[in-house]
């Protein structure tokens, strides 16, 4: 018991810190993720209702390939994939080379899915709003985009937002799939200390633990952004 | 008024115009579609179909094998635990959430690494049980966390579709005196399922998706196939193929849900 603590304390001894480091890691690559997420997915959700047959059916497309990868393949495809294109378009043009980080593939792969999925989320939500809404908005003479601001955004927040939760947990667990293209996340950490350690059992369950405390911390959050989303509605 | 059969001229519907966004996003894709072409066109190899084709198939074929398996376990360990999550004692109901939260509240990833790679420290004490065969090998520990890791998202499914079934049906069924549990299989059960055949068909393309992860831990599925024909080659096309078959399988199955709900409820229809 007290070889664990000192194999999990901080210092020199113990991998606390880089536990630690692994988590902020998480952290930031997954609140990285969200606004890309979820300003994609709602353009999409936009796409996906506009008398434009061409432009709804670009963004059917965009769903289709995204929600049915797996997310995995989509993070090798993004990380491989747009890596080997950038070297040969650096090689062909001569510009000095770029190269994505494991974190940016992270971003880029996972705020696509994530998307893909809020896309549809969106669209559900938006059908919830009744008609009459928008027209009451505009027959007061409000503009468009104020309409769309002061009169369907709040209705939309508040019918997604579960919808949302859920791709938010999503996010947060996916991003232990990014430590496999060797982004040093709480997964990664842990795995590098198990190996060093031999004590494969201790940190992945530390590891699982760690993210355990992120979802319940996140559960919190949502619950009190849902409780503000409703500040409007009768108390129960 | 029979006589009056001057027909008011139809106004011709508006032609669809063409918008910029539209042909610009369209024509993004049509650009893909035939950079793709061209690529797969230019880099494409006999020799790699030949060297990597049945790989892909047998891979394939462990995809599928450990999603159907894994499904059925996790269906069977969903059922208590469903039963617990909506039963009047306060342990059971514990004991369950406990196990929907875990499952759910941590990456599938990090349950699979704990099983294969944790549980191999304990490699002694499952020795003398006799089920280190088990932890040994990578594909039942994969198995063995999808099960679980499925069976407690279905354990939620099954919850919510049987709490759909209104209350009255189960009254109904005890005044006509019929016992529980046949009120369970006969009348509750076959209406809930018509509500999780969504949910559950879901389920099961998250699982394929899911299953991917399997490969980190050696086990040559679709995926760990890909990567290995990756690593020995470098050719990107490898990951593309991947691709291209699990979004078969996924809209495979996906129209497939939607031909079977479509025929399961058309009792419903008006």
């Amino acid at each position: 018991m007290n070889e664990s603590l000192t194999l999990l304390g901080f210092g020199s001894t113990g991998w606390g810190d880089d536990l630690a480091r692994g988590v902020l890691v998480t952290v930031s690559l997954s609140l990285a993720t969200l606004p890309i997420g979820l300003v994609l997915g709602f353009l999409l959700s936009l796409a996906k209702q506009s008398e434009d047959a061409l432009l709804k059916l670009s963004a059917d497309i965009f769903t289709t390939i995204f929600r049915g990868l797996p997310e995995l393949l989509t993070l090798f495809l993004v990380y491989f994939g747009i890596n080997a294109a950038l070297k040969s378009a650096s090689q062909a043009t001569g510009l000095p080379d770029i190269a994505l980080s494991s974190f940016v593939s992270g971003m880029v792969a996972l705020g696509v899915v994530f998307s893909a999925f809020a896309s549809e989320v969106f669209l559900s939500a938006f059908r919830a709003i009744p008609h009459g809404q928008r027209e009451g908005g505009l027959s007061l003479g409000l503009g468009r985009a104020k309409v769309m601001l002061l009169v369907i955004l709040p209705q939309l927040i508040k019918i997604a937002l579960p919808g949302l939760a859920n791709l938010w947990m999503n996010l947060l667990k996916d991003t232990a799939l990014v430590s496999v293209i060797g982004l040093a996340d709480i997964l990664r950490q842990a795995g590098i200390a198990a190996r060093v350690s031999r004590e494969p059992f201790l940190f992945f369950g530390t590891a699982i633990v760690l993210y355990l405390i992120l979802t319940i911390i996140s559960s919190f959050a949502i619950g009190g952004i849902d409780r503000w989303t409703k500040r409007g509605e009768v108390a129960k | 008024m029979s006589g009056n059969t001057t027909t008011l001229a139809v106004p011709a519907a508006p032609r669809p115009k063409l918008k910029p966004a539209g042909l610009i996003a369209i024509g993004i894709w049509i650009a893909v579609a035939i950079a793709f072409v061209f690529y797969f066109v230019q880099a494409f190899d006999v020799t790699l179909i030949e060297r990597f084709g049945m790989k892909y198939l047998s891979g394939l074929w462990v995809t599928v094998s450990l999603v159907a398996v894994s499904f059925v376990c996790g269906a069977i360990v969903s059922l208590p635990v469903a039963l617990g999550r909506m039963a009047t004692n306060p342990i059971a109901r514990a004991l369950s959430f406990a196990f929907v939260y875990f499952f759910r509240g941590t990456p599938l990833i990090a349950q699979i690494f704990l099983i294969y790679y944790g549980f191999g420290q304990f490699h002694g004490f499952f020795e003398t049980i006799g089920l280190w065969w088990f932890f040994r090998e990578a594909w039942y520990c994969g198995l063995l966390s999808l099960a679980l890791n499925t069976a407690a998202y279905q354990a939620e499914i099954l919850r919510g579709a049987i709490e759909s079934v209104p209350k009255g049906q189960w009254e109904g069924g005890r005044s006509l005196g019929i016992p529980r549990l046949v009120i369970f299989f006969k009348i509750v059960l076959p209406q809930a399922l018509i509500v999780a055949l969504r949910p559950y068909a879901n389920e099961i393309i998250l699982m394929i998706k899911a299953s991917a992860i399997v490969a980190i831990i050696t086990v040559y599925d679709l995926f760990g196939e890909t990567r290995q024909a990756y690593s020995r080659t470098y050719d990107f096309q490898t990951y593309v193929w991947a691709a291209l078959l699990y979004l078969a399988i996924v809209e495979a199955l996906r129209h497939a849900t939607n031909w079977a709900e479509r025929r399961l409820t058309r009792h419903l229809k008006r």
